[in-house]
């Protein structure tokens, strides 16, 4: 069985966001990481891995350092990693971005299945995996929390909001998968060291042979950004630093002002 | 994408909503977005469009109407009884090819999500997700030396980066305009009585293939507790909890209060509560009267799914906890032993009335 894992370097947000002096995000101060729904993607492809026997190639796109993502990658486990890099390719929104990253996979030749992350923390679109799937006519399923292979066919676990289906798709197929499906391993030394060895195959627009030119990069791009600006945020009101029970009085007094709760 | 030639842009007209419906109930995503589309299509002077897909269907045209649709196009067939990526976009996107709409709204919903950007990419059109405004405008927004400004077009809002950046998106070469927009966000409309959309039924034909995958099997969450989104008083509990039975506290202060219990996704991760009750960019966005966080540091995540409630209240044993610069009163304190007393207080208070 082949699986390709999509991934992205995203900027890591969890450890506090850092600001520049004039309130925009200082993103030279921030780290990369891969991106977290990405990662669990990977751990489900690598569990595949060691369950039923595959070969697992991450491709992700992106400035040359995102081969740091893959050298990650290659430490738990993958097998083949793929770095899609090219200053024409910068500036895609999603239609522009899944369509040269399924023009990655169709060089890449035969796979069964294709599993990417929900949603990049950076942008939280969720739409490149869908959009992937539709670029190559194969099956989708989003929102994936458990995945099996069963009878040549992929069976998952489809998160809705209230209910979750069991749905079976024929191969090749697209998971896109839920960060809460499983804990990512952790790369071992081992792999570390091979990692650092191994090779990483890298595509320009030169090997993209079926991305057409009004696809790619930010003119390839439907949408267009009108205007960007940090988010302004109501200020913070009172903060109390009382006794617990002045404290509560207080605050209580202040919810019997406002008639809220019924008060 | 190739831009699409003026002449065929201008064939594009009406605001359409897809009417979101599940077990054929239809969901309130949908009246929220017929609300907004009532403002685009009057500054359009254009009308709104429902786009109703499922089986048996039909007769939930009308409440689409009271809510602000003048028209529903009734997808209607057996392929379309339980959500399935394939047929629902084959539906969809046949309705865009054969209707021409100038915009096209999807909530951004667990079905939304993965409908939107299989339709968009179907029919050549760009995609702005979870848009928490939208307005009619001109873009580019100022006159540009060289470049053609186009007037009346869908400017789509949406927070970036966990909500640390807000960006306004246009789509002016491509149509339809189609953007995802964040439940409980818009506003639905006050129910018109008597209305009376036209109906309009259309099939473009469905024939299964690869696509269309099997369900096996559906599975409900086994809870009977009150959707999120729709609670007028939320007591969220987070990390700072620190065990899933001191949520019992909240519990308490919840019923005294008459509101919901809900979460941050440290709680979700850490497997005390289910996602369903999950507030933030990941989970849900509420804009409840009152929101009580507790325990919960604030991190740009969480408070981007928050900070339109009317009312903060924060109680948090870290003063530096960034809950506090959103909150309108933060309670730097213990919580075990402020929760357990204001549920008390307002209980003493309530009876005193």
């Amino acid at each position: 069985m082949k699986i390709i894992v999509c991934i992205k370097q995203v900027p890591d947000t969890a450890g506090g966001v850092k600001f520049n002096p004039d309130g925009t995000l200082d993103r030279a101060a921030m780290l990369t990481i891969m991106n977290p729904d990405d990662k669990a993607g990977l751990e489900a492809a690598l569990r595949l891995k060691d369950q039923y026997g595959a070969e697992v190639t991450v491709v992700t796109m992106g400035l040359p350092k995102a081969g740091d993502a893959l050298r990650e990658a290659l430490a738990m486990g993958a097998d083949n990693a793929v770095l899609v890099t090219d200053r024409c390719l910068g500036g895609a929104d999603t239609w522009a971005t899944s369509s040269t990253v399924a023009a990655a996979i169709r060089e890449l030749g035969d796979y069964d299945l294709i599993i990417t992350g929900r949603q990049a923390i950076d942008g939280d679109t969720a739409q490149v995996g869908p959009q992937i799937s539709e670029h190559l006519d194969i099956p989708v399923i989003s929102y994936a929390r458990k995945i099996e292979i069963e009878d040549g066919a992929v069976k998952v676990q489809r998160q809705y909001d209230d209910r979750y289906h069991v749905v079976k798709a024929q191969m090749p197929c697209l998971v896109t998968c839920l960060a809460e499906i499983n804990e990512p391993r952790y790369m071992t030394p081992g792999g570390i060291f091979d990692a650092c060895e191994a090779e990483i195959k890298t595509m320009s627009r030169a090997d993209l042979k079926t991305l057409d030119d009004s696809n790619m990069g930010l003119a390839g791009s439907p949408t267009k950004i009108a205007k960007a600006s940090d988010k302004v945020r109501k200020g913070a009101g009172e903060k109390i630093t009382l006794d617990t029970e002045e404290a509560v009085s207080y605050l209580l007094g202040k919810m019997t002002e406002k008639h809220v709760c019924g008060l | 994408m190739a831009a699409m030639e003026q002449s065929l842009i201008e064939q594009y007209k009406d605001v359409y909503v897809f009417a979101q419906q599940v077990d054929n109930e239809i969901s309130p995503i949908a009246f929220e977005l017929l609300g907004k589309a009532k403002d685009l299509a009057n500054d359009l002077n254009e009308k709104v469009v429902a786009v109703l897909v499922g089986h048996n269907v039909k007769e939930l045209a009308a409440q689409l109407g009271a809510y602000g649709a003048d028209k529903v196009i009734v997808v209607d067939d057996k392929e379309l009884e339980v959500y399935r990526t394939e047929p629902y976009t084959h539906a969809l996107a046949s309705v865009i090819n054969e209707f021409k709409p100038e915009i096209m709204l999807v909530g951004a919903t667990a079905i939304g999500r993965d409908l939107g950007p299989r339709v968009s990419a179907r029919v050549q059109t760009g995609l702005t997700a979870d848009c928490t405004s939208l307005e009619i405008g001109d873009f580019p927004l100022n006159p540009m030396p060289g470049k053609e400004q186009k007037h009346n077009q869908l400017l789509m809002t949406r927070p970036a980066f966990g909500g640390n950046t807000i960006a306004t998106i246009a789509c002016p070469d491509n149509r339809p305009q189609m953007a995802t927009v964040r439940p409980g966000v818009m506003q639905k409309i006050e129910p018109i009585a008597d209305a009376k959309p036209e109906v309009v039924e259309y099939n473009p034909g469905f024939t299964p293939d690869n696509k269309y995958v099997e369900i096996l099997d559906i599975v409900k969450n086994v809870s009977d507790v009150v959707d999120i989104q729709d609670a007028k008083i939320l007591v969220s509990g987070g990390r700072g909890v620190g065990t899933p039975e001191n949520f019992k506290m909240l519990e308490e202060l919840a019923e005294v209060v008459g509101g919901t219990v809900s979460c941050s996704r440290a709680v979700v991760d850490a497997g005390w509560k289910p996602q369903d009750l999950q507030v933030g960019q990941t989970g849900k966005t509420v804009r409840p009267q009152v929101y009580f966080a507790i325990g919960i540091s604030g991190a740009i995540q969480h408070v981007a799914g928050m900070e339109e409630s009317d009312l903060i209240i924060a109680i948090n044993k870290d003063e530096d906890a960034p809950i506090f610069d959103v909150a309108d009163y933060g309670i730097v304190g213990d919580l075990n032993k402020i929760v357990p007393l204001l549920t008390e207080e307002i209980k003493k208070a309530l009876a005193a009335k």
